[in-house]
């Protein structure tokens, strides 16, 4: 079994945000979850690959898989 | 057939589009073939940017407040109530207090509420200047401080008007070097993100100027709690700071009645970013910080797609296919002093570039605010 085969507790859809906005989204719903529990968020703004992946190592949560789709990339944070 | 075009919001977007509608569509107004009615629970129109000043004394609540029925065109009903319920299926409004209204063209123009509950702590332990009540308790605050630790802290994005913290903190930084305390005051500000503002060349204007001026920076900060007690912000990253002062820029909702109508999260209505209409409805559009098209919450930016939507409804009334579109249009002057001020403007494809402080472009950010009433009236 992988890490992303837990079931995610929630999905951020920031597909067409523009930076900052999908980070910021997804800062917003780790607050609202468990410590343990698994957060997708959706993006298709280049910049996330370097945000996301900044933000979670600066707060201690892991990064668990990006999934590189058709037309956008899906992070799977797990909050710590 | 009376075409029915109904407002919700009287803040700058829905103003300027109710006056803009009783220009563009005076003759179909005065034939009985339209009607524009603007919703809002509040009698007053609001000007936001007033509140900046208040805290350092150059300005009053009360300035930035006039009567709505001063500023709207006689041939829009202004009705005082609150929406409490969007059916777009039916197309119709329930209000809290009188009967439901039918529509034919909605907008909806509600704008951003403050949510410090969202945070504990904060709306004991923090100052705001993102509300009539919060920009007179900081003045008295910041009157009394003479020396500390004073920090903002940006909690949540979006947010109104997001040059207005680094603005913050320049005035804070020369006001209080004018009255030769700022030996005395430490200054920091926080950011959510790895830099000092959402767009990054703003950011990057903005960063060494805050670092010649003393300014400390703290990046990656997203605070969870504030300890009212203690005097500290715990934040997600685990960094924690102690604060004398906290001016926290509390997170933002919009309207519950956006989400309850489907239309999208948080109240931010999902839109088409070029058209401003509505993705899960038809016949609504948004506009001003109720639109999510990803440019700033700011009075510029409703300023100018009131005037495209404006365009919009008066082609579809009149039979023709709409083509006026938004391209992101925002202006803002930033405040980097007590007597000087920066200036951007910028689109979806064009980037801002900050131009050089002046005392010129302070004067032309004080000399618009007074002109503000008449943009509010469709007239400038």
């Amino acid at each position: 079994m992988t890490e992303t085969d837990i079931e995610p507790v929630a999905t951020v859809d920031s597909r067409g945000a523009a930076c900052p906005g999908p980070l910021m989204d997804l800062i917003g719903k780790i607050r609202d979850v468990e410590p343990g529990d698994l957060v997708v968020l959706l993006s298709d703004n280049e910049q996330s690959l370097t945000d996301v992946r900044e933000w979670t190592e600066e707060a201690g949560n892991e990064l668990v898989e990006v999934d590189e789709r058709d037309d956008h990339y899906a992070f799977y944070v797990k909050k710590a | 057939m009376t075409h029915h075009v109904v407002i919700v919001g009287g803040g700058t977007g829905g103003t300027v589009l109710a006056n803009d509608l009783a220009d563009r569509l005076a003759s179909e107004l005065a034939s009985g073939e339209v009607r524009v009615t603007l919703v809002n629970d509040d009698p007053d129109h609001v000007y936001k940017p007033v509140w900046l000043y208040v805290p350092f004394g150059q300005r009053e609540s009360v300035d930035g407040r006039r009567p709505l029925a001063d500023l709207v065109a006689d041939s829009v009903t202004l009705r005082i109530d609150r929406v409490t319920d969007v059916d777009t299926d039916a197309r119709r409004l329930r209000t809290r207090e009188g009967a439901p209204i039918e529509y034919d063209s909605l907008v909806l123009a509600t704008g951003s509420r403050l949510a410090p509950g969202e945070i504990p702590g904060l709306r004991e332990g923090g100052h705001d200047y993102y509300s009539e009540s919060g920009a007179e308790s900081l003045r008295e605050a910041l009157l009394s401080f003479t020396g500390g630790h004073l920090v903002l802290s940006v909690i949540g994005t979006p947010h109104m008007c997001p040059a207005a913290p680094l603005e913050f903190v320049f005035m804070a930084d020369d006001w209080f070097r004018k009255r030769g305390l700022r030996e005395d005051v430490d200054i920091t500000y926080t950011y959510p993100i790895q830099r000092v503002h959402g767009n990054p060349h703003i950011a990057e204007w903005a960063r060494p100027r805050m670092d010649d001026r003393d300014i400390h920076v703290e990046t990656f900060f997203n605070p969870e709690s504030v300890d009212p007690e203690d005097r500290r912000i715990a934040t997600m990253e685990g960094t924690d700071i102690e604060y004398d002062l906290l001016v926290g820029i509390p997170p933002h909702r919009g309207a519950d009645i956006v989400a309850e109508a489907g239309l999208g999260d948080s109240g931010w209505v999902d839109v088409d970013e070029h058209t401003l209409e509505a993705e899960n409805a038809d016949g609504v559009y948004a506009i001003g910080d109720t639109a999510d098209t990803g440019v700033p919450n700011a009075g510029s930016v409703a300023h100018y797609q009131a005037g495209v939507v404006g365009q919009r409804l008066a082609s579809e009334i009149r039979g023709r296919p709409p083509t006026a579109t938004y391209d992101g249009k925002t202006l803002c002057f930033i405040e980097t002093g007590m007597d000087e001020a920066s200036f951007v403007e910028f689109d979806y494809d064009h980037p801002p570039s900050p131009v050089p402080p002046s005392q010129k472009l302070h004067w032309a950010k004080l000399a618009y605010n007074e002109s503000y009433w008449l943009t509010a009236r469709g007239l400038l």
